[in-house]
């Protein structure tokens, strides 16, 4: 009697740490379409299009600019400070809009997650890649203004010769994105109160995340702790570093920014898959 | 074939627990004491209590089972129909199922790809064209790109939504969302595939070619499905086996007819007397009957009985006069059972009343809901609205094989035999 065996199996309690890569790994036909969908249907009946992606971070480093170079005086060390807060702006942003969307990916979805079942893990994934396709139109604009600098005004910026490591940046900003966002997303279903503390915690954290204030004033006034501990923190001044050349990267910075980075996603992964199998009787 | 032997689906206990009421602050104390629970090697606490899940009645716990040790097999090959009341726990299953929940105790085993069919349209993306949008529902339901593509003609097809198959999906109308939706999943050829209900949207045709579907893909390719329905027809019509859950339970198991019938005296109601009096009289009672068994579900030309009793509060009339309406879904009368129109009438000699009605050759409308007014009438009239509620089911004799479609057929089932040389 061969009957017993049996391919697959629904039970109440799986593996904490059964990731079901390979069940991803069949559905990624269904990420690449999200992702087509998300790309798609981004600028469809809206009549600036894309250019909506140029205009945010453009205005706001022109606020920022204004408001804390200008009128407050923050000194950036030679580098424009347009160019210095749209750096900054443009890395924070990609981080911004992983966090905030993958971290309603339960409830957004929770008409097709009621429906019908695939890895849910896929839906954040999707939102991380064709996020990067945002990034990438700010990081244009963000070239355009560095050419400009360099060719047309007597300031004195160029890349470091890391600058190949940039792209290597950009996916440990995507795992930390991706990681948290997980681990509130599973959160949210249920205490909803979390919803309200991502959209104004993302706004408070962008002040220590050192967009705007450079780690050296941070430092010369004391209060060099309030960044310490924020991986972002050292994210943004890796990504200024690259770019500008400007700015001090840390072993201890790098090597906490890897491990809190590898540590989220997989975190966020495992507390992902418990909640997935439960909360639609939750949310 | 011994194939068509081999089990396929095998449910094992499975019990799935709900919390009814909000969630809200009691949830971190409970959840408190569960983790507390799991932390000492103790039982969850919650796990222990529950009721059976009977909407009408209120409970006194909290928690309630939505399915309780559910059991049962299903072989390859096989169209499994479920059937019971709203809140019966078909959804739950099929939910379970199909892997959207899990369930609180019990395991499910089985061979294959399970595809559910669960509602229409989900996850189509209202700007994507329909071409776009059947590759993103079919990698949804677990098919790959190149799978797709290969039968993308078959499903555009069989969809019959050839001429819009470029225009964004937010332009169809709901019956083509569901012509899609359906040929994606016709195709995806899962092992096992799940049916909710869904068929209720199209039109009398899709349903069909829908159905015919179904059974073929049972039949030929030798694919088992799961089949939820309210429709009695589709039910006898489609199914191998049949399982009728109530209240969270499996209440039959076994063959078609058998466990339609057994869940039709389970739906049998009790008439609330209290509502239906005036200043001159009370009703007492109003049923269908059937061998002497309180019935509303039956078929079309099935001979019923209608029994029914009232009181009379002060006076008595000299004369009455007895009318039933059936009423459709729309209010509209479709018949009436008149002792006025029969030339009969009666004296009352005491307070209480009882009459029978006899219904030869039953009903031959439209199946479906249908509700029974009663007028009493002597020097005034008593009219009682919606007293009883029956449901007529298609009989498939006397020449009718489906159900009458009444834009095409009419709503009256005429006996027929024919002979054609």
């Amino acid at each position: 009697m061969k009957k017993e065996k049996w391919l697959f199996n629904i039970s109440p309690k799986n593996n904490t740490f059964n990731l079901n890569l390979k069940e991803v790994w069949q559905y990624r036909d269904l990420l690449f379409l999200f992702v087509k969908r998300d790309v798609i249907t981004l600028y469809k009946q809206t009549i600036l299009g894309p250019l909506w992606y140029l205009i945010q971070p453009l205005f706001t480093s022109v606020i920022f600019t204004l408001v804390f170079n200008n009128v407050a005086g923050i000194k950036t060390g030679g580098i424009p400070p347009f160019l210095f807060n749209l750096a900054g702006i443009t890395t924070w942003n990609y981080f911004k809009e992983c966090l905030v969307a993958t971290s309603d990916t339960f409830k957004k979805n929770e008409q097709i997650f009621g429906k019908v079942y695939f890895p849910r893990i896929i839906m954040p994934m999707s939102i991380i890649i064709s996020n990067l396709l945002k990034f990438a139109i700010q990081l244009f604009i963000l070239i355009c203004f560095y050419l400009y600098y360099v060719f047309f005004t007597n300031s004195v910026i160029r890349p470091s010769e890391f600058l190949f490591l940039f792209p290597l940046l950009i996916v440990f900003m995507g795992m930390l994105g991706l990681g948290l966002g997980m681990i509130i997303s599973s959160m949210v279903t249920k205490y909803r109160d979390l919803t309200f503390l991502v959209s104004f915690g993302i706004q408070l954290l962008m002040y220590i995340s050192l967009v705007v204030i450079p780690l050296s004033l941070f430092q010369k006034k004391g209060v060099e702790w309030l960044v310490m501990y924020n991986p972002m923190g050292y994210i943004i001044e890796m990504a200024r570093f690259l770019l500008l050349n400007q700015g001090n990267v840390s072993k201890f910075g790098i090597a906490y920014t890897v491990i809190f980075s590898v540590l989220c996603l997989l975190f966020g992964t495992v507390i992902f898959n418990k909640t997935e199998k439960t909360f639609i009787d939750t949310i | 074939m011994m194939k068509q032997q081999d089990v396929i689906l095998k449910v094992e206990n499975v019990s799935k627990q709900y919390r009814l009421g909000v969630v809200g602050t009691g949830t971190i104390s409970h959840d408190l004491n569960r983790f507390l629970a799991k932390v000492t090697g103790k039982e969850d606490p919650y796990l222990k209590i529950g009721e059976s899940n009977d909407r009408s009645t209120k409970g006194t716990s909290e928690y309630v089972w939505a399915l309780k040790d559910i059991d049962f097999e299903v072989k390859r090959g096989e169209i499994l129909g479920i059937i019971g009341k709203n809140g019966a726990g078909k959804s739950t299953l099929l939910k379970i199922l199909s892997k959207v929940t899990g369930p609180t105790t019990g395991c499910i085993k089985y061979n294959g790809r399970i595809a559910s069919l669960l509602e229409v349209g989900t996850g189509f993306h209202p700007e994507m064209t329909g071409r776009e949008n059947i590759f993103l529902n079919g990698a949804i339901l677990g098919m790959t790109k190149k799978e797709i593509s290969r039968k993308l003609d078959e499903i555009i097809e069989f969809s019959g939504c050839e001429r819009y198959v470029d225009t964004p999906a937010k332009r169809y109308s709901s019956g083509m969302k569901v012509r899609l939706a359906f040929a994606v999943a016709a195709f995806l050829e899962p092992d096992i595939l799940v049916v909710d209900e869904v068929l209720a949207v199209g039109d009398a045709e899709f349903q069909k070619k829908a159905i015919g579907k179904m059974q073929n893909i049972s039949s030929q390719a030798g694919r088992t499905v799961l089949f939820v329905s309210h429709d009695m027809g589709a039910i006898q019509s489609l199914c191998s086996r049949l399982m009728v859950l109530q209240n969270g339970q499996i209440f039959f198991k076994g063959g078609v007819s058998e466990g339609i019938d057994s869940y039709l005296i389970s739906r049998k109601k009790r008439l609330q007397i209290s509502k239906y009096e005036d200043s001159k009289l009370k009703l007492r009672y109003l049923n269908f009957y059937k061998n002497d068994k309180v019935i509303n579900v039956f078929k079309v030309f099935e001979s019923v009985k209608i029994k029914g009793g009232f009181k009379y509060l002060n006076d008595l009339p000299n004369d009455i006069k007895i009318e039933l309406f059936v009423v459709d879904n729309y209010g509209q009368r479709i018949s009436a059972i008149s002792s006025w129109l029969s030339c009969i009438s009666f004296s009352p000699k005491s307070k209480k009343i009882n009459f029978e009605v006899t219904l030869t050759n039953g009903f031959s409308i439209k199946s479906g809901n249908y509700y029974l007014d009663i007028l009493i009438y002597d020097f005034k009239k008593s009219y009682f609205e919606n007293v009883l509620t029956f449901e007529l089911l298609n009989d498939y004799k006397y020449g009718y094989i489906e159900d009458i479609e009444p834009r095409h057929h009419g709503r009256v089932y005429t006996p027929n035999v024919w002979k054609i040389n």
